[in-house]
């Protein structure tokens, strides 16, 4: 029972993660209808940058600026490729951030290189009895911290009049325009939040292991988040993201028992098995919206 | 009954006037073009007579990926399904031809059969196989969601190659490639009249032609058209009687078709199959290829692929020009680095700026030259 519970813990940590991560994907998806595949570059770049901060300014400041530089990485990209494309078909803007991912990603692993680098975070690997349960410290701080971030957008979705405009562009753009609000400024806001987010998510996904060159594979989780939770759903970003969490978490720590013949690290590839399955059943995720079809 | 027309002719000095749909239609419907084809045709038969065999090898590389990227390009550019997954049925083809000619008697699986035809056919109809097993999912998903479900069986596709070791031998230690064996002849070993490399390359480019007239033939045909329509509006397509999953299915399956055929010719050339190749980079690559060549265009399939595949021996020259890139793997600005850049960059640059590919560049300087002098 502690073994099950234990293992559900660190998969919510993980899940907090992809979380974060799926929820920048949805953010960009409702702004713009397209899939930023590009997500695991500022993954890894706001990562990287906070570990080359962390010895001048300390963990907290170097976190806030690497996450300020991942969110200005991702407000320049939009600017400068994605902005120029705008009334392209969607896919062709998704295989440009495609694009932008390989590019970019090379760069940011210049600055890896070939060891592992660590992020200095104040939690290492400890554990502390949370009701009797070991639990990584590492875990209860993504935890806690995804949760405010959710705090934070959801109040500034709800109340403030930027995330009005951002809600309103997402309803209709045409529309949204007619009024008033000036729907580049909203994708503009919408590529820098998804890559503020993805830089948070970065840092949590150092901690512990440190940043390597194949860090970023971890981003592409979050897409079997999104499908889960529906593209367009910002609660379902979040409940898919802990999902594919815990299941990875339960087939790590199970499926060396219960089933072997399925080769070891299969738990690394679970959620794309979870998400091919939910799109059997559900082709628009739990929470999404149906597409109406016209001609 | 049909009634027996007579062929219509072109008239003379009017290349541009068609009498008939079907003259429209046809495969090479200019003499210009019939000539050009022709010309690059010879041109492409004699190479082996005048390259050394380790530039032969390369343009061999360039064909076999040409063949996998026509494949992408039915079920991307002409069906409009996108699909990320090519990589996972390019493994499918390597693996099963691998299997088919391997020795019995070797580390990993082999029965072998080392008949060329045999291999190919099954690599492909395996391939094939899976596409069939997929496309379900395409019928149900549009656009982006495809994309990603693609996405998540490479990730699969790549787990399972991994683990298999029996087949694959497994991550860093891999598996021999294919073996050719075409009426007795060992094709991969030097012989008494060709070397290896050359009777590699002819046998690639005849399925090359093979392969592009198939693909040509294909989309001008009836299913042509209907993956055009399913493309360009698909509910559309289906109200006017297009059954959606009849030709997503049969998209899916003349794609990966021709990238498990593509696939064992690929891993035939090189040798060696190593499990982790199989990843999603390699599909991006392909996407490249219909990107940078031309989407929905068969030749700009293979100029794609010849791009995409010569573009490694050009920038491995690179440290000769710009001393401050190296080709030491290690390095801080390395070759391989500014390959993968490159990828990333060409596939923006051509989206932004020429969307239709080398085709279009191509259609550019053509157009400029039928009306010079005149800028009109």
């Amino acid at each position: 029972m502690i073994e099950l519970l234990r293992s559900v813990a660190s998969g919510l940590g993980a899940g907090s993660a992809y979380a974060l991560l799926a929820l920048g994907f949805v953010i960009i998806y409702k702004a713009t209808r397209v899939i930023s595949f590009a997500q695991p570059a500022f993954m890894l770049a706001g990562a990287v940058l906070v570990s080359y901060l962390v010895g001048l300014v300390g963990f907290a400041g170097a976190v806030l600026l690497g996450v300020a530089g991942a969110a200005l990485l991702g407000l320049g990209v939009e600017r400068a490729v994605v902005r120029p494309m705008v009334g392209r078909p969607v896919f062709v803007v998704a295989i440009i951030t495609l694009g932008i991912d390989i590019a970019l990603r090379v760069v940011v692993n210049g600055f890896i290189g070939r060891d592992v680098r660590q992020i200095g975070d104040p939690w290492g690997l400890q554990r502390v009895e949370v009701l009797g349960v070991p639990v990584q410290q590492r875990h209860i701080a993504t935890i806690l911290t995804t949760a405010a971030v959710i705090a934070v957008l959801f109040l500034f979705f709800k109340y403030s009049r930027l995330g009005l405009a951002m809600r309103a562009a997402s309803f209709d753009q045409e529309t949204a325009l007619a009024q008033g609000i000036s729907v580049g400024a909203v994708f503009a806001l919408s590529w820098a939040i998804a890559g503020g987010l993805a830089g948070v998510a970065g840092v949590f996904v150092a901690t512990g292991a440190g940043i390597d060159q194949q860090m970023w594979i971890v981003a592409l989780k979050a897409l079997p988040a999104i499908i889960l939770g529906g593209l367009d759903s910002l609660g379902g970003a979040v409940v898919g993201g802990l999902t594919i969490g815990v299941v990875e978490s339960l087939v790590s720590a199970y499926q060396s028992d219960f089933a072997p013949w399925l080769g070891q690290n299969f738990s690394v590839v679970s959620p794309y098995v979870v998400m091919l399955l939910i799109l059997l059943v559900r082709p628009y995720g739990l929470f999404g919206t149906r597409e109406v079809e016209r001609v | 009954m049909t009634v027996a027309r007579p062929r219509p002719r072109q008239l003379a000095g009017r290349p541009e006037l068609y009498t008939s749909y079907a003259q429209h239609l046809r495969l090479l419907n200019t003499t210009p073009k019939r000539r050009a084809v022709l010309a690059l045709a010879v041109v492409a038969f004699a190479l082996p007579f005048v390259y050394d065999d380790q530039t032969l090898r390369l343009l061999t590389l360039g064909f076999a990926a040409a063949i996998g990227a026509i494949g992408l390009n039915i079920v991307t550019g002409y069906a409009g399904q996108v699909t990320l997954g090519h990589a996972f049925f390019l493994a499918i083809g390597a693996y099963t031809a691998a299997a088919l000619s391997g020795d019995p008697d070797g580390r990993t699986i082999g029965f072998g059969v080392s008949n060329v035809a045999v291999w190919l056919l099954a690599a492909g109809l395996v391939a094939a196989f899976f596409g069939v097993l997929v496309a379900p999912l395409a019928t149900r998903l549009r656009g982006l969601y495809l994309a990603i479900v693609t996405l998540g069986l490479v990730f699969l596709g790549e787990h399972v190659f991994k683990e298999w070791e029996e087949l694959t031998g497994g991550p860093g230690v891999g598996r021999e490639g294919p073996v050719p064996v075409l009426f007795g002849n060992q094709l991969n070993a030097p012989g008494d009249m060709f070397t290896g490399e050359q009777k590699l390359y002819l046998l690639t480019l005849v399925l090359l032609v093979v392969f592009a007239v198939l693909a040509r033939n294909l989309a001008r045909s009836k299913v042509g058209r209907a993956f055009a329509a399913i493309r360009d509006r698909d509910v559309a397509a289906s109200v006017i009687g297009v059954s959606l999953t009849h030709y997503k299915v049969l998209a899916f399956a003349a794609s990966s078709f021709y990238a498990g055929c593509a696939g064992a010719m690929l891993y035939t050339i090189t040798g060696f199959i190593e499990p982790g190749s199989f990843n999603l980079l390699l599909s991006v690559q392909y996407i490249a290829m219909v990107l940078i060549g031309g989407v929905g265009t068969v030749s700009g399939s293979i100029m794609g692929a010849m791009f995409i595949t010569l573009l490694p021996r050009v920038t491995r020259e690179l440290p000769g020009f710009a001393p401050f890139v190296s080709s030491d793997a290690s390095a801080p600005l390395n070759v391989f680095q500014i390959e993968t850049v490159l990828y990333g960059l060409l596939i923006i640059g051509f989206l932004l700026f020429e969307p239709r590919g080398l085709y279009g560049v191509w259609i550019r300087l053509r157009n400029y030259w039928k009306s010079w002098p005149f800028s009109y």
